[in-house]
């Protein structure tokens, strides 16, 4: 094992799967010469070279493009946005031209392009730079979306993601980079696709991704220490595909369920996670589906406001008493 | 100009770059958090170009906004207040360092992604032109902001509607940790406009002199004809791109060397030169920036947080649905 933080995790993914193929390329602002704006992509500039590791001018419109152009070819580009929330000004071409053309054309083309960075709030940069759109890119069919919340699902899943025939948005999340765990220093990939049970328990589900699962395991401790009750975490993974089975047989054990997430709350993924839930599990439950998400607000700028608006250990644990 | 504007424009910039090093101090005290861009180095341009403009034109830049905040009008305090959060603050604490706004002022923006406030000030061209004003827009961005699209597609709009819009390209040389020359093609990045048959012009911008005079040339063309120029400012950041910037792509002997075309030093000279102002009023111009500076910081500090009833407000015009939701109204 090797103790890694979820930054080194996601370097070494890439490294790996560049090692491994040559056709896969990394490119966006900064990746290269300044070892990324969150150091994510630190000495694969030196291990690859140029050719391949390539810092781009912030055309994020252009370079994502130029990915998917260059994947319809059979290269294999990692695309980063240095956050996700710069990723808008490249909409289209991930929504329209990565997500469309494999349907368009009949499937006589695959675009095996990964779009990576950062997505999330919480760090006192205001309304423009905090976006967390798991979600909106979940909703068009031909996107896969992958939010992993510790160092060794964003290792094994970014590996998959890479080697995926389909586009992939992967979002990580700068809270959670200096994170570190122990994880196999033999290598490993996990299924896309695939839910995963971080804590076992009997007496209520969370079921959370990205930094929103992080925080529902601490609020399963704070359940634990003063209720004593057992909260069984699932952590979804990847948003879609999404893999309801790992959450329904959670909810058919506890049948208590609460969804956390980071993503505002309009139209969210849980939104969607809550609907399967009812529609297949309904039966099973003893008390409503509860939410806890960030509030419906743009992100303020201000530290107490912003601080109220993400979910929290105590939100998600008096939102479990609510229904225990 | 008067010997009292002229004295005016030199206090201008000396109120920048003090509030500025201030700014610095609070975040490396940990009191201002995000992300946060001086504008130290380049001060001439934003209050060269901004004291052209008569009382209709409109302003707007992009995330590296104190300077052109402080120029418009827009005091100490409410800035200073901005940038921690506050209540007080220009945007009550809501936007921070990247957003600030003063429609009062004719300021409207402050704007997070780059590039993003380009297609911005052809709408207020737009606008100004609609309302048969005899005004103009002046849209600020960085040297790297000309590689989004949206700027090109704004460059069109302004060239194909003649709109009476003016945009001003601080090449501080650097976007972030990339130079110039590994991010744009071309020989001058003001010559983008040639495409869109455009006038362009190339000039030094840390010449207050040359800023007043190339600017008001393209306000005049504005004006008169309702056409749209794109100008290029040449200056340099003293600074990291923000505060948390290790600055690994350039030498310190470079940022040296750059420090001898300072700005505020250059058009100092001027003022002597001429006779306008002695080394004393200097000083006491310096002094009462400082004090200003640093009063801006105690205004600051002292100010409210937002109460948590202004979380919900200001996300819509007519809320009342918006508020009953939430649970507001
Ligand atoms: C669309 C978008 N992509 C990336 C960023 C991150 N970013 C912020 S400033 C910046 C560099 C901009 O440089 P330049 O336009 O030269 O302006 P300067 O900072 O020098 O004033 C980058 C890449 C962003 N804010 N928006
Ligand atoms: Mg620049």
């Amino acid at each position: 094992m090797q103790k890694v933080t979820y930054r080194d995790a996601v370097n070494q993914a890439i490294a790996e799967e560049m090692k491994r193929d040559e056709l896969v390329c990394l490119m966006g602002e900064e990746v290269a010469e300044y070892n990324g704006a969150y150091k994510v992509t630190k000495g694969l500039l030196e291990k690859f070279g140029p050719k391949r590791v390539i810092d781009t001018p912030i055309s994020e419109a252009g370079f994502a493009g130029l990915g998917i152009g260059a994947a319809m070819y059979g290269i294999r580009p990692i695309v980063e946005f240095m956050t996700w929330s710069f990723s808008f000004v490249a909409f289209d071409q991930v929504v329209n031209n990565a997500g469309n053309i494999r349907y368009m054309s009949g499937g006589l083309i695959k675009i095996p392009i990964v779009f990576r960075g950062p997505a999330n709030g919480g760090v006192n940069v205001g309304a423009t730079h905090s976006h967390t759109p798991e979600n909106l890119f979940a909703n068009f069919p031909g996107l896969k979306v992958i939010c992993p919340s510790n160092a060794y699902d964003a290792k094994g899943l970014l590996k998959a993601a890479i080697r995926d025939d389909d586009p992939v948005c992967f979002m990580e999340n700068t809270k959670l980079y200096d994170h570190a765990m122990e994880i196999p220093v033999e290598e490993y990939l996990l299924p896309i696709g695939k839910a995963d049970v971080k804590r076992k328990g009997a007496d209520i589900s969370r079921v959370g991704h990205g930094r929103g699962l992080v925080t529902a395991l601490e609020a399963a401790k704070l359940l634990e220490e003063r209720e004593g009750v057992n909260a069984e975490v699932v952590d979804i993974r990847t948003i879609r595909p999404l893999d309801m089975e790992t959450i329904l047989a959670s909810v058919r054990k506890t049948n208590r369920v609460v969804l956390v997430e980071e993503n505002k709350p309009y139209c969210g993924v849980d939104a969607q996670v809550a609907f399967e839930i009812q529609e297949k599990a309904f039966d099973d439950l003893d008390a409503p589906v509860k939410r806890v998400s960030a509030l419906d607000v743009p992100q303020p700028f201000s530290d107490p406001l912003e601080k109220m608006v993400l979910p929290d250990a105590e939100r998600v644990f008096k939102t479990c008493l609510e229904i225990l | 100009m008067s010997a009292g504007e002229k004295i005016d424009l030199f206090t201008q910039m000396v109120r920048i770059r003090r509030f500025e090093e201030r700014c610095i101090r609070s975040y490396q005290q940990g009191k201002i958090g995000g992300f946060c861009h001086t504008y130290i180095g380049q001060e001439s341009v934003a209050v060269g170009s901004i004291s052209v403009l008569d009382k209709d034109d409109q302003i707007i830049t992009a995330y590296r906004d104190h300077g052109h905040a402080l120029a418009v009008g827009m005091t100490m305090n409410e800035c200073m207040a901005e940038l921690y959060g506050k209540f007080t603050g220009c945007s009550k604490g809501k936007g921070g360092s990247m957003h600030f706004f003063a429609p009062d002022k004719r300021f409207w923006g402050g704007h997070g992604i780059v590039g993003g406030q380009t297609p911005l000030g052809a709408g207020l061209a737009f606008a100004l032109k609609y309302l048969d004003k005899k005004a103009c827009s002046l849209t600020y961005l960085g040297d790297g902001a000309v590689n989004q699209g949206a700027f090109h597609e704004a460059l069109n709009l302004c060239a194909l509607w003649k709109l009476p819009a003016v945009y001003i390209i601080e090449n501080n040389y650097y976007s972030m940790g990339t130079s110039l020359l590994r991010s744009s093609a071309g020989e001058s990045l003001a010559g983008r406009g040639i495409g869109y048959d455009m006038e362009y012009e190339v000039a030094n911008g840390n010449d207050l002199y040359t800023v007043r005079e190339v600017t008001a040339r393209a306000v005049e063309r504005a004006k008169k004809e309702s056409l749209p120029t794109v100008l290029e400012f040449q200056t340099y950041r003293y600074r990291g791109h923000s505060m948390s910037d290790p600055e690994t792509y350039r030498t310190k002997d470079e940022v040296e060397e750059k420090k001898k075309f300072d700005p505020i030093a250059l058009y100092q000279q001027y003022l002597l030169d001429e006779g306008v102002l002695t080394e004393k009023q200097m000083e006491e111009i310096d002094e009462a920036a400082k004090k200003e500076a640093s009063d801006s910081v105690d205004f600051a500090e002292e100010s409210p947080f937002p109460p948590e009833e202004e979380l919900y407000t200001d996300v819509y015009v007519n809320d009342e649905i918006y508020l009953a939701k939430h649970g507001q109204a």
